[in-house]
């Protein structure tokens, strides 16, 4: 067991002093994530023990932790307080950290029914790329005091600056969960979905894996099981939501390459026959795609209907997409990059 | 607040707007209008020289309709204010364009003139974020009206950001759903005016404020780019700045376009009311319902001047003799909504409720609410004018704070009502004053000043929902340290390099925060240093 220690005075004056000399850093946490961005350059400024809760008030759903504390020990205190982290943030190889988590973005499959990482994210503290230790948000549920640092922070892969410490807000644990599978194809077991979730039926997954509907159900007792009674179906195989949300489902054993993913807005589909095997999240809204014939095609199909494109752990450059070119925004986002890492010391390949 | 008839700020009333106008033909108009002293905005603000005859003419060409370019004093009036008017400023000219290509071209001619730019939607906002810049371009996007999609399949609108909030829960109804951040405001309010405020409501406990339940938005730059930001894909690695564009009161870009979530109604809601002997059982009650695990969908507190008020505008129904009461909405599956009114009711009586009534139907549910929702124009017919707060703190704060509130409003001979989103721990104060006393003006700006400071101390901050605007733009000294505040001029800085949109509010310079330390908190000390830390 790895103490709980403050090492954010170090982090900041290691920023500093490659900030003055101008020497990239590659900020990580368990590296877990590293094949995200494995392009980047750099000197490894490690997080990984700059670790530890450093407050958890059940009463105020919030908890703040210092980047580096692995997820399962925060959701192992929420858990014992009734929470969770709503989000559900995967832990690639039983790894995974609180600010890899916040850097990457990256929610798991309760996402399109409780929200992204970033509607949950409440204050961050963080260096910037001169070596300044700052302080946004907070621990309060509502602020508008400044423009929303802390939520730029998310998805941002540390390249605005090195999370320190982060305040979540935390949820109550749904008091029941049923894990069912159904027989259905995956356009009618999307549409099922979307009319229970607008019935009121406490969803809180839906994946198809091209055979059959995974639906996991979470609530009061009495919602659970009057949504039971109104989808039918049988139980699932234990484990099957945490091995989706890790990875670790056979079909990601069984790959031929890195996935790709692809992200769609609400409502909208991929035509069929892009890949030999797809399985699909958030109620067909995160898709995971292997043995894709024709990654052009693949790409311009993602991009007609607005989806977001990339390749899962792919390594090398190239390996991540944007789903289309956009350059007023590019130019914008390298400008606010350049307003909080002057010298481009910061995971300057991955963004 | 609309209620606050006597200006604050605007000590000599007419004198800018005199000099304002008599200068306007004059070639030095821009250096000496910059000199007036009664302004709110700082000389540093006010730096902008450009010849107005040039801008004036130019802009007329753009639009190519005459109503569409306001320039006559009179009717620039109409815009010299927002929802805290106490403040005022005309400004030189005011338009109303229609469409994209004269909203982008607008900004181009005044980036390219360097005009600052003031957007605006229906100038509800209570922080005097709409509030004009005396040198500058007011720029309103009433006439971006409309609704331009609804699909009720993927649960989305695309709008204008001129749409009423309201007006997008009205189309959505038919579908069964509805938009779900509801200000107190939402006839009116638009919904630029929302993302630029990261705009809350009752309904925010649970499902959100402005910035949980935008996907997307296209905002136009001050160079006259339009830029798409959000969409899918902001889910995952990869920057997205739209957290940034939202709240940012109109010092990025101008919002013209949005497309937002939609959510099913619920099976069914209940509402219900617990009354209570003292305003600390209440408040504690608040924080042992969260703590109980229950997230209700709106969970809202008033304290006994506020019940009297509300009872006699609206009669509610309310138990007048309460010292405070909660209104409490709960919603989802009709077996759970039950068996969460009656922990709820627990959790009441545990702290002392001497009443808690569950609305039978429909009708009462609306006669509950709607206290609540006429609260601040009913505490406007108990005094002649009132001051709106806005802080939030932690929960658990709640009943020391509103102790130690009703203790400064009494060392300040002034009354506090309190009217607000208790769940979120988001506090309303309404200050009372007459504008006509002299004297009473100064002191709830300073005992307002102080409430926000206690807030901070309590480890909360100066806005929940409102904005800092220019209001409370010195309170942001409190907050926020220099290199924090350098930030924010940093990223505004990466949208708009000259500072044209809405300028002087939102972040203070360094040199206004030195101003402000030298007369007020200074040196590392904190506010109110009598009180415990948390
Ligand atoms: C009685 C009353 C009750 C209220 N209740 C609530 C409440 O419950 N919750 C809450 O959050 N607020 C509340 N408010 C405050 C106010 O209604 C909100 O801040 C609202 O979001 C402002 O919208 P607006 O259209 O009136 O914007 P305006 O007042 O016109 O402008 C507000 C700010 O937004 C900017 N802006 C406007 N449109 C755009 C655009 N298209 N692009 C870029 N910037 C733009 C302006 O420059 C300004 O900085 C209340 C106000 C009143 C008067």
């Amino acid at each position: 067991m790895t103490a709980n220690v403050d090492h954010g005075e170090e982090i900041r004056a290691r920023v500093e002093a490659a900030f003055q000399a101008g020497r990239p850093l590659v900020p990580t946490g368990h590296g877990s994530k590293r094949f995200l961005d494995s392009d980047r350059e750099g000197e490894v400024l490690s997080l990984a023990q700059h670790r530890g809760i450093v407050k958890h008030e059940p009463t105020e759903l919030i908890l703040t932790a210092r980047a580096g504390t692995p997820l399962a020990e925060i959701e192992a205190a929420l858990a014992e307080a009734g929470q969770m982290l709503a989000f559900e943030p995967p832990r690639f190889a039983g790894h995974g950290t609180l600010g890899g988590a916040v850097a990457t973005g990256l929610a798991g499959p309760r996402r399109p029914f409780a929200g992204r990482v970033r509607d949950f994210v409440l204050g961050t503290r963080f260096v910037n790329g001169r070596g300044e230790a700052l302080r946004f948000g907070g621990e309060v549920m509502k602020n508008v005091a400044g423009y929303d640092v802390s939520r730029l922070m998310v998805g941002a892969m540390g390249s605005l600056g090195v999370l320190l410490e982060i305040t979540l807000k935390v949820l109550p644990r749904p008091e029941c969960e049923r894990a069912l599978v159904l027989e259905l194809g995956p356009e009618e077991a999307f549409r099922h979905v979307a009319a229970w979730e607008a019935e009121g039926l406490p969803v809180s997954g839906s994946a198809h894996d091209g055979l059959r509907l995974h639906l996991r159900l979470s609530g009061a007792e009495s919602a659970v099981a009057e949504a039971v009674r109104r989808t039918g179906g049988e139980n699932d195989s234990p484990g099957f939501w945490e091995a989706l949300r890790d990875h670790e489902l056979d079909w990601f054993r069984n790959l031929d390459g890195p996935p790709w993913r692809v992200v769609l807005p609400a409502g909208r589909r991929l035509p069929e026959g892009l890949a030999k095997r797809v399985l699909a999240d958030w109620n067909g809204r995160q898709l995971w795609l292997d043995r894709v014939d024709d990654p052009v095609r693949l790409e311009e199909a993602a991009a007609a209907v607005g989806g977001s494109l990339m390749r899962f752990g792919a390594c090398g450059r190239g390996g991540q997409r944007r789903p289309e070119a956009r350059p007023g925004r590019e130019r914008l986002e390298r400008r606010v990059k350049e307003a909080f890492d002057p010298a481009g010391i910061l995971n300057s390949g991955a963004n | 607040m609309k209620d606050r008839k006597g200006p604050i700020k605007d000590r000599k009333p007419l004198a800018s707007k005199r000099k304002h106008k008599g200068l306007a033909a004059s070639t030095e108009w821009a250096i000496l209008s910059a000199m007036s002293t009664d302004s709110v905005y700082r000389q540093e603000d006010c730096r902008f020289e450009y010849d107005r005859e040039d801008l004036v003419g130019r802009l007329g060409s753009i639009l190519d309709d005459p109503q569409a370019l306001i320039t006559s004093e009179e009717a620039l009036r109409a815009y010299e204010t927002d929802g805290l008017s106490a403040y005022r400023e005309l400004p030189v000219a005011a338009v109303i364009p229609r469409s994209v290509e004269q909203v982008c071209a607008i900004l181009r001619l005044c980036q390219e003139l360097k005009v600052p730019v003031v957007a605006r939607g229906a100038g509800t906002s209570l922080s005097a974020g709409a509030l004009p810049h005396p040198q500058g371009l007011l720029l309103s996007l009433a006439r971006f009206n409309r609704i331009l999609e609804i699909d009720a399949e993927r649960r989305i609108a695309r709008v204008e950001p001129g749409v009423r909030n309201l007006a997008v829960s009205e189309v959505a109804a038919p579908h069964g759903l509805y938009y779900a951040p509801d200000p107190s405001s939402q006839i009116a309010c638009t919904i630029g005016g929302n993302i630029a405020e990261n705009a809350g409501g009752v309904h925010c406990l649970k499902y959100g404020l402005t910035v949980h339940n935008v996907l997307e938005v296209t905002l136009a730059t001050m160079d006259g780019e339009l830029v798409t930001f959000g969409g899918a894909g902001e889910e995952g690695p990869g920057c997205d700045l739209l957290p940034a564009i939202i709240g940012s009161e109109g010092m990025l870009g101008v919002v013209l376009e949005a497309t937002v979530q939609l959510l099913p109604e619920p099976p069914c809601r209940r509402v219900m009311l617990g009354a209570f002997e003292t305003v600390e059982q209440a408040g504690d009650a608040v924080a042992d319902i969260i703590a109980a695990g229950i997230i209700p969908a709106g969970l809202e507190m008033m304290d006994g001047p506020a019940i009297r008020a509300a009872e006699d505008f609206v009669a509610a129904g309310y138990p007048v003799d309460a010292a405070a009461i909660l209104i409490c909405e709960l919603d989802g599956m009709p077996a759970e909504a039950d068996a969460q009114v009656e922990r709820v009711r627990a959790v009441m009586e545990d702290h002392g409720a001497g009443e808690v009534r569950v609305a039978a139907d429909e009708s009462e549910a609306q006669r509950l609410w709607a206290g609540r929702k006429a609260a601040f124009p009913a505490v406007g017919r108990i005094s002649p004018d009132y001051y709106c707060m806005d802080g939030t703190i932690p929960r658990k704060h709640l009943a020391t704070v509103l102790a130690r509130m009703r203790e400064m409003a009494s060392e300040y001979g002034l009354r506090v009502v309190n009217v607000f989103h208790a769940g979120d721990g988001n506090l309303h104060p309404l200050v009372l004053y007459d504008a006509n006393v002299p004297g009473e003006l100064e002191r709830t700006e300073e005992l307002g000043g102080k409430i926000l400071e206690l807030c901070v101390a309590m480890g909360g901050t100066i806005t929940g929902e409102h904005g800092v605007g220019m209001e409370k733009i010195n309170q942001m000294c409190v907050q926020f340290s220099d290199a924090e505040r350098e930030q924010f001029l940093a990223l505004k800085r990466a949208f708009d390099p000259d500072g044209l949109l809405n300028p002087g509010k939102g972040v203070p310079s360094l040199n206004r925060c030195a101003e402000f330390g030298a007369m007020h908190v200074h040196g590392g000390k904190l506010p109110l240093p009598d009180l415990d830390r948390f």
